[in-house]
């Protein structure tokens, strides 16, 4: 069973290699050498911030797109090109298809994440000519990252086991939006009365929450990051991401596929 | 044959097209107002930008703070002294990211300095530190902005009070006591000073520190000395109807135990017009009161010559 997961994913893996899209990783160093080189001369003291919060948010946007635009392709690119009755007419279950393709993706994910944190921490020793050891809450950021990213690949997959691959991106980027607002949602709870605070509380727990996952800011400030919160979010993220792929199994066990 | 024409085409066509939109985009430049270009704040809600960020509002404050010194940079060489961007600006940069410390200590130095070279709006610059310390308060180098602001404006009193507090916060620059107490007396407040660099002489473990402040603690009492004792000549004359011609006379009239002397063992002078002063004005080189007429002190190098980004 396992071995079946691992080589849908390590396919998976290959396949978006082979589709160049490790080929954002030239755009992140092009956007961040620039950015180490330009902002010393265009602005004053920042050149340290800069760099933790633009290498930070550029990880998280590409990350974040790629997650949404290859995710929502795993599933119809599948039955467009009629390979996934190739897969299915062997012994492989759909939910094991699911679960390699969100392993696969994930693991891109995971590679093109490490190789921009090795060039977020290059262009940081260029800037400050030394790291210190408040520099090492960046990767406590980068972790909380590949968080979104496994929540937002297990959204793009479950919009994309019942949904057209447009949808699916529409669907996808609002709750990646959504979730980003999660903290002005609980805001509105506390204010609304009735069934609007019923649905705005429901809204809360059904959207994921991705303003705690955001660090970036903090960490820019060489602020640390409570191993709690490490914990707890990672246990949020971890449950949250079953929960969607759970959801995404169930619809394409039922989906017919003919 | 075909294909090599068509290729040749449109590559003629490309680099035409090139040249042709840059041309064009420098004549829209040309058009367009100068204010649409730069001057122009699109979005003026701090609030509504830190949510339309999605959660990379520290991204967002790094590029308005870039904007900042941007606009403070053109605006200063154009040297019409219209700064009015720069208030919303540093407004917004602040709100986006608090904790962004470069946008305090520079951006209220941008609105302290009086028109053509800055905005010259030291209030605003005081509610913008005041704002960076409520969110910053354990950074010593927002209270010494503040103090210098006050100081700046001759308000002494405030310009103690803000030093005081800077020098309170852990790991602050044993200066800002110093700054607190010399701010202190500038503004008047002997007894306030006194107290002030009595602090820093007993604290301070380095010599150069611990002379000056003995120096200063020295001009000080003789400057409360000679209050003191002019308040005795005016009530002598007041009593006698004519100015004492020396100490002796108010020995005699019962109004001083003997020949008063400085904090140094040296007696005081008195002048005609009943006026006190020292005698070796070069000890006292502080004093605001006690030396003699005309005498122009040389005084230690100012003490704001220490690095402020320690």
């Amino acid at each position: 069973m396992s071995s079946r997961i691992f080589y849908i994913a390590a396919n998976t893996l290959r396949e978006a290699v082979r589709d160049r899209v490790l080929y954002n990783l030239i755009a992140f160093a092009v956007l961040l050498a620039g950015a180490a080189i330009l902002v010393g001369q265009i602005s004053v003291q920042i050149e340290r911030l800069v760099v933790i919060n633009l290498g930070l948010s550029a990880v998280s946007l590409f990350g974040v797109v790629i997650a949404i635009f290859i995710g929502i392709g795993l599933v119809s690119k599948e039955i467009e090109k009629r390979t996934l009755y190739t897969v299915l007419s062997r012994p492989v279950a759909r939910w094991e298809f699911i679960a390699g393709k969100f392993f696969g993706l994930s693991g891109t994910l995971v590679v093109n994440t490490l190789c921009m944190a090795v060039g977020v921490f290059a262009a940081l020793l260029y800037v400050s000519r030394q790291l210190h050891a408040s520099d090492a809450w960046v990767l406590a950021a980068i972790y909380f990252i590949v968080l979104q990213f496994v929540i937002t690949t297990a959204l793009a997959l479950f919009f994309s086991s019942f949904s057209s691959p447009l949808l699916s991106a529409v669907f996808t980027f609002c709750l990646f939006v959504a979730g980003s607002f999660a903290e002005d949602l609980r805001g509105f709870v506390g204010l609304s009365h009735g069934l609007q605070r019923w649905l705005a509380t429901v809204a809360v727990y059904a959207i994921p929450n991705f303003s705690a996952l955001n660090v970036i800011n903090q960490v820019a400030h060489g602020d640390g990051v409570s191993g709690q919160l490490i914990f707890w979010n990672t246990a949020y993220a971890m449950v949250y991401t079953l929960a969607v792929i759970s959801g995404a199994i169930l619809i394409f066990e039922h989906r017919n596929l003919k | 044959m075909r294909r090599r024409r068509s290729t040749q085409i449109a590559a003629a066509l490309l680099i035409v097209s090139c040249a042709g939109s840059a041309l064009l985009l420098r004549t829209v430049d040309r058009v367009r107002n100068r204010a649409t270009l730069q001057e122009t704040l699109y979005v003026s809600s701090p609030k509504l930008l830190k949510r339309l960020s999605l959660g990379y509002d520290g991204l967002l404050a790094d590029i308005y703070w870039t904007r900042v010194v941007q606009y403070f940079g053109t605006q200063h060489h154009k040297g019409d002294g219209d700064y009015r961007l720069l208030w919303p600006l540093l407004n917004i940069t602040t709100q986006l990211d608090p904790h962004l410390v470069p946008a305090y200590e520079f951006g209220s130095a941008f609105l302290t300095v009086p028109p053509p070279q800055g905005a010259g709006e030291p209030e605003r610059a005081i509610e913008l530190v005041e704002y960076g310390i409520r969110n910053n308060s354990d950074d010593w180098h927002l209270y010494y902005d503040l103090g210098f602001i006050y100081y700046d404006q001759k308000n002494y009193k405030a310009a103690a009070d803000a030093f005081d507090r800077g020098s309170k916060v852990p790991k602050a620059h044993p200066f800002l006591r110093i700054m607190a107490a010399q701010a202190a007396q500038h503004g008047g407040e002997p007894r306030t000073a006194q107290m002030l660099w009595t602090s820093v002489y007993e604290t301070t473990h380095d010599p150069y520190i611990r002379d000056n402040a003995e120096s200063h603690l020295l001009s000080l009492t003789a400057d409360l000395q000679c209050e003191e004792l002019e308040r005795t000549v005016a009530a002598y004359r007041e009593k006698v109807g004519r100015t004492p011609s020396s100490f002796g006379d108010l020995v005699r009239a019962g109004m001083l135990r003997g020949i008063p002397l400085d904090p140094t063992g040296t007696p005081y002078q008195l002048d005609d017009e009943g006026r006190v002063f020292v005698s070796q004005p070069a000890d006292f080189p502080y004093s605001e009161k006690a030396l003699p007429p005309g005498y122009v002190p040389r005084r230690a190098l100012g003490t704001r010559n220490f690095n402020s980004t320690n």
